[in-house]
């Protein structure tokens, strides 16, 4: 926890950087000071009461635990004494209090454990939400540069690594602690001297407990980073199995893993050689101490002014003492990989989403009756990278209801940025969006997506049904309406093929979808959505031709009646749309309806011929 | 992760426990036998709960881990659909899947801990129980004579020396549950990616760092042959139709071949099994004459080089990406890089040596599909296997490429799927793949006039083709 008061603070007006210097290529985010600290008081605040009550069971658990050589004690002293007197109340004591106190022992044990996890469980669920829905609030930009494997990384690994701490090391760390100090306490109250004994021993503990976790923490975060390392080139290598196949990197990569698995081994066999070091180490002053209060016990047993019990009362406690230290290591372990998770998680909820809410919402006026979607202005609009590439110079715009404009131009043109403009993915620089008068930045997330919704590239399907996946679109829509969406974008046929049909789970075999069959399904969901202006990113990736046509007769029934705009890459596109935009190095260079812009000698003119001739 | 902690520590506490349990019993039965059994007596009970708890607890561990694994699914997917999700506004449905799922997993770590909590409870009661037993026996043979109050003493400080070894025993166990748990998904997913590799070492140990090929001195009229190849997945249901059925087909040394078909014919099957990334049912593949099973995989994929449609870059830099390829040094980089019309990459912040990877997130799909082709002609190989490799260009690009990679094409012998015709153009000869077998082989244009089933594929139904050729 020390790492997040010393990382940098974000500096929100970092001028152009090197891209080395990003902090977003790094595991740890950039964080305010504090953020972990904020970030725990946070989660653990609401659930005050129940850590209270889990550690009053604690409390009481360890203290029927601790009464037994107590009673053995007694025993010998007072209730053998006693029974040799003919009364044998004090021996009865002796073996209810000690059934007594071992059923209490066990039945605290068990409310503790399960109070405990249910605090633990509550603390994670709240975690887990709190990653989930941040990343989900987070903007595109930042999914764009934060990659996605690190940001689930952040909500599986990282969250695992504190579960492990809070199921299997917290409460065996608190045990531990609670019952040092019982039995440092009782053992004082037995016998000031044997306790003092006891306590001294601390001492050389303590000294050697810090050294370990000085080197621990040293082998350990090596460790760490060469599992890192494995786990990184396993995954890599199992998603990009045929690519590694194809390009013989088998060898390779199995050279690179059995380089990586050496270090990890070899930093294992450190962290292992630490342990046995520290285990040694600590038994050897345990039981030191235990030889040395035994002698000097006995010999005062021997001149009376010790008393059997006592002296078996505190060797008892004194193995108890010990007993737990050799885990200790252990849970140290665990809690530094889960201190620099939770670090982690607390720089990932430290970021800010750059497209944020509105504070004082805005109502889009009515659809204008007769019109259809609504009319889009670019006003004065410019938009730049925060590291400092202006993508967009100053330029304006608009689009009159229910136009359909086609964005051509080659790659980095400014076409994708454009659409992710107006679908508020980003937030322009400088100047305004305005839809129907309104600026985007007044209106709420919810309401913004009523009226606009963009269809990406990639035809990403859930896992689910089909008809899950076209509702993604409307959630409420019924199976008559998904089924009439997906019968006008002309997908009714290949899902009613599928084994199950409409209910088909696209994950499962049986249930696979081409490309263009994909498109279909994202087109149905648009339709579904229903919006006033529709932002279409076609898909680059041709398919063949029948597959090619019938998506774009899709096209043509879910781009009527709104305000489109499509990244066009096919001639087909270009020639359904009212109007061109031509699109290079940022700039609108060529602005007009197909024909009209074929009849020029431009951009377009040419583009026009390649593609006449792509297609002879 | 639970395997490793397994090893590292519980095993190594699991066997010094277990040795001083048996050693501390001895001790005590030595020192008193009727005291000793007494403080046995617990041991059946549990041990009986704690197999009876053990199996319960194990399969809501394996419950657990499969709920893990829905919840990341969940992740992942509402992270790499991000776009699709903030396009709709759909972030609440996504929250309440995960909520839900969340919530289950909760239940779940809940029953666990419950059970954890009835072992340990056992643990801690029954052998104290014993203790207090034999506490009380103890006492009254102390008072009658028959017992010293030393050995008592001795007797119980070893009884409560081995409580500790006791309760960590149930807290060991359910770890190495879990780890045996995680040990049988390791090995689910090793047995499953095992490959079907029964005649790759034939010739191995012989072809090992053997250097590719010298180009051209093999006979012309080798090249690329398929021989009556068939193909059918080997988990696919008995009684389904083979993907491939007979194919015979003869790409000539230096020829190109275009494979065209309709969805779901079988093309990226066909190409995927000459890199064997599929063995083959039966029939044979031969390069110049040689089967490629009776290849060392090395020998085979210096020969062969591949592009896919959707391509994957390595955490690594562009450089390094494309050099996979084969090819070395900064002049085979900047020819493939030129062939594949990917000099974007000299432009990225650190040039060649920026670093893609974990899908390439941060290049578009063109561009992936550049570097994965640049990737494909970097080692000048003499055999191409595209997977129509142009998918995701824009039209100068693709016309850029295309006019680049006819050069290479020239004199390598090429398989390559095609789903336009300008792809097609690339090649000598088109064959047509329907539903699993070659229909017809010939140039772009006599398929065109003579076969209606390509005619479609290529130009739509026929009343469109008319308006699409205008």
């Amino acid at each position: 926890m020390t790492a997040a008061t010393t990382a940098p603070v974000r500096d929100e007006d970092d001028g152009p950087t090197a891209e080395s210097g990003d902090p977003f290529d790094r595991d740890q985010l950039p964080a305010p000071p504090g953020a972990t600290g904020t970030l725990l008081r946070s989660l653990l605040t609401p659930m005050r009461g129940r850590v209270a009550v889990t550690a009053l069971l604690l409390l009481l658990q360890q203290a029927a635990v601790q009464a037994g050589p107590l009673l053995v004690a007694y025993a010998i002293d007072r209730a053998v004494p006693a029974f040799r007197a003919d009364d044998n109340g004090p021996l009865i004591a002796v073996a209810v209090g000690y059934l007594l106190c071992a059923v209490a022992a066990g039945a605290l044990q068990y409310a503790f454990v399960t109070a405990s996890a249910r605090v633990s469980q509550d603390v994670l669920l709240d975690l887990r939400g709190r990653i989930f829905r941040h990343a989900q609030e987070l903007s595109v930009d930042f999914h764009e540069r934060y990659t996605s494997g690190r940001l689930i990384s952040r909500s599986t690994t990282d969250v695992e690594s504190l579960r492990e701490l809070l199921e299997e090391g917290l409460q065996e760390l608190v045990m531990v602690t609670l019952s040092a100090i019982y039995i440092s306490v009782l053992l004082l109250w037995l016998d000031l001297g044997l306790g003092a004994v006891a306590v001294a021993s601390f001492v050389p503990l303590y000294l050697l407990i810090r050294s370990y976790r000085r080197r621990a923490v040293r082998v350990y975060r090596k460790r760490s980073t060469a599992i890192a390392a494995v786990i990184v080139k396993f995954v890599e290598t199992m998603n990009g199995i045929r690519p590694v196949r194809a390009f013989r990197r088998e060898a390779a990569n199995d050279a690179d893993f059995a380089v990586l698995n050496r270090r990890h081994e070899r930093t294992n066999g450190d962290a292992l050689l630490e342990m046995a070091r520290y285990v040694v180490g600590s038994r050897v002053t345990a039981n030191t101490t235990v030889a040395l209060i035994v002698l000097w016990g006995a010999y005062r047993v021997a001149d009376g002014s010790l008393e059997l019990g006592v002296l078996a009362a505190a060797v008892l406690y004194l193995r108890r003492l010990y007993d737990p230290i050799d885990r200790l290591g252990m849970f140290l372990n665990s809690y530094q990989s889960a201190a620099a998770s939770l670090e982690k998680i607390a720089g990932l909820l430290a970021q800010t989403p750059t497209v944020p809410e509105p504070v004082r919402p805005q109502e889009l006026p009515e659809r204008r009756a007769g019109l259809p979607g609504r009319e889009v202005v670019f006003d004065g609009v410019r938009f730049a990278y925060r590291t400092g590439g202006e993508v967009l110079p100053r330029f304006g715009l608009t689009l009159p209801a229910g136009q359909t404009v086609a964005v051509v131009g080659s790659t980095g043109a400014g076409k994708s940025t454009l659409a992710k403009l107006l679908a508020r993915f980003y937030d322009p620089t400088e100047g305004r969006v305005l839809l129907d008068g309104v600026d985007l930045r007044d209106l709420t997330g919810r309401g913004l997506r009523r009226e606009v919704v963009m269809v990406t590239q990639e035809a990403f399907l859930f896992s689910g049904t089909v008809a899950e996946n076209i509702a993604l679109g409307r959630p409420d829509a019924t199976r008559a309406e998904i089924e009439r969406a997906a019968k006008e974008i002309g997908a009714h046929d290949f899902i009613a093929a599928l084994p199950d049909g409409y209910d088909t789970d696209v994950r499962k075999r049986g249930g696979r979808i081409s490309a263009g069959q994909r498109q279909l399904v994202s087109f149905a969901r648009a339709l579904l959505a229903d919006p006033a202006v529709l932002i279409l990113d076609e898909a680059t990736s041709s398919l063949d031709v029948p597959g090619e046509r019938a998506v774009q007769r899709a096209m043509a029934t879910v781009l009527k009646g709104r305000t489109a705009v499509v990244i066009a890459h096919r001639l087909s596109t270009v020639e359904i749309a009212d109007r061109v935009l031509v699109m290079e190095r940022g700039r609108i260079v060529e602005d007009g309806s197909p024909s009209e812009l074929i009849d020029r000698t431009g951009r377009f003119a040419d583009l026009h011929r390649a593609w006449r001739d792509s297609l002879a | 992760m639970l395997l490793r902690m397994f090893l590292a520590f519980p095993l190594t506490f699991l066997l010094v426990n277990g040795v001083t349990i048996l050693v501390g019993v001895s001790i005590m039965l030595v020192q008193d036998w009727t005291l000793g059994l007494v403080i046995l007596v617990p041991a059946a009970p549990v041990l009986i709960t704690c197999v009876v708890f053990e199996k319960r607890y194990s399969g809501a561990a394996r419950r657990a881990q499969d709920q893990v694994g829905d919840l990341t699914t969940v992740v992942e997917e509402s992270v790499l659909g991000i776009r699709i999700i903030k396009g709709f506004g759909r972030h609440r449905s996504q929250a309440r899947a995960f909520r839900e799922l969340s919530g289950k997993l909760r239940g779940t770590e809940l029953h666990k801990a419950r059970l954890l909590a009835t072992i340990l409870g056992v643990i801690v009661t029954l052998p104290e129980l014993a203790i207090g037993a034999a506490l009380v026996l103890g006492a009254v043979r102390v008072a009658d004579g028959s017992l010293s109050a030393g050995t008592l003493v001795a007797f119980l400080s070893t009884a409560l020396a081995l409580r500790w070894p006791v309760d960590s025993i149930g807290f060991l166990l359910a770890m190495s549950q879990e780890a045996a748990t995680a040990t049988e998904r390791y090995f689910e997913v090793m047995d499953a990616e095992e490959e079907s590799s029964a005649s790759a070492g034939r010739r191995a140990a012989g072809a090992m760092g053997v250097p590719p090929l010298e180009r051209h001195d093999c006979p012309r009229e080798h090249g690329l042959v398929f021989e009556n190849v068939s193909f059918r997945y080997p988990d696919a249901p008995a009684g389904s139709p083979p993907v491939l059925h007979g194919i015979d087909l003869h790409i000539r040394r230096g020829e190109s071949l275009a494979l065209v078909g309709a969805t779901g014919s079988g093309k990226t099957t066909l190409t995927a099994l000459v890199p064997r990334l599929h063995e083959v049912t039966s029939g044979r593949i031969t390069l110049d004459g040689e089967d490629i099973t009776e290849m060392s995989r090395e020998e085979l994929r210096s020969r062969v080089a591949v592009a896919f449609e959707e391509p994957t870059l390595f955490s690594a830099s562009v450089g390094e990406n494309v050099l996979m390829g084969g090819g070395a040094g900064a002049d085979d980089l900047g020819r493939a890089l030129a062939v594949a019309q990917a000099d974007f990459a000299h432009a990225l912040p650190q040039g060649v040596d920026t670093q893609v990877g974990e899908q390439g997130l941060s290049l578009s799909g063109g561009q992936r599909q550049r570097l994965a082709l640049a990737r494909a002609v970097v080692g000048r190989p003499d055999f191409l296997v595209l997977d129509d490799p142009l998918s995701a260009l824009d039209v100068h690009t693709e016309a850029a490429v295309e006019a680049a990679l006819r050069r290479v094409l020239a004199d390598t012998t090429a398989l390559i799927v095609a789903h336009r015709p300008s792809t097609v153009l690339l090649a000598d000869r088109v064959a047509l793949l329907s539903g699993g077998r070659i229909t017809a082989v010939g140039t772009h244009h006599e398929l065109l006039r003579t076969h209606p089933e390509y005619a479609h594929l290529m130009s739509g139904d026929p009343a469109a083709e008319q308006e699409y050729q205008r």
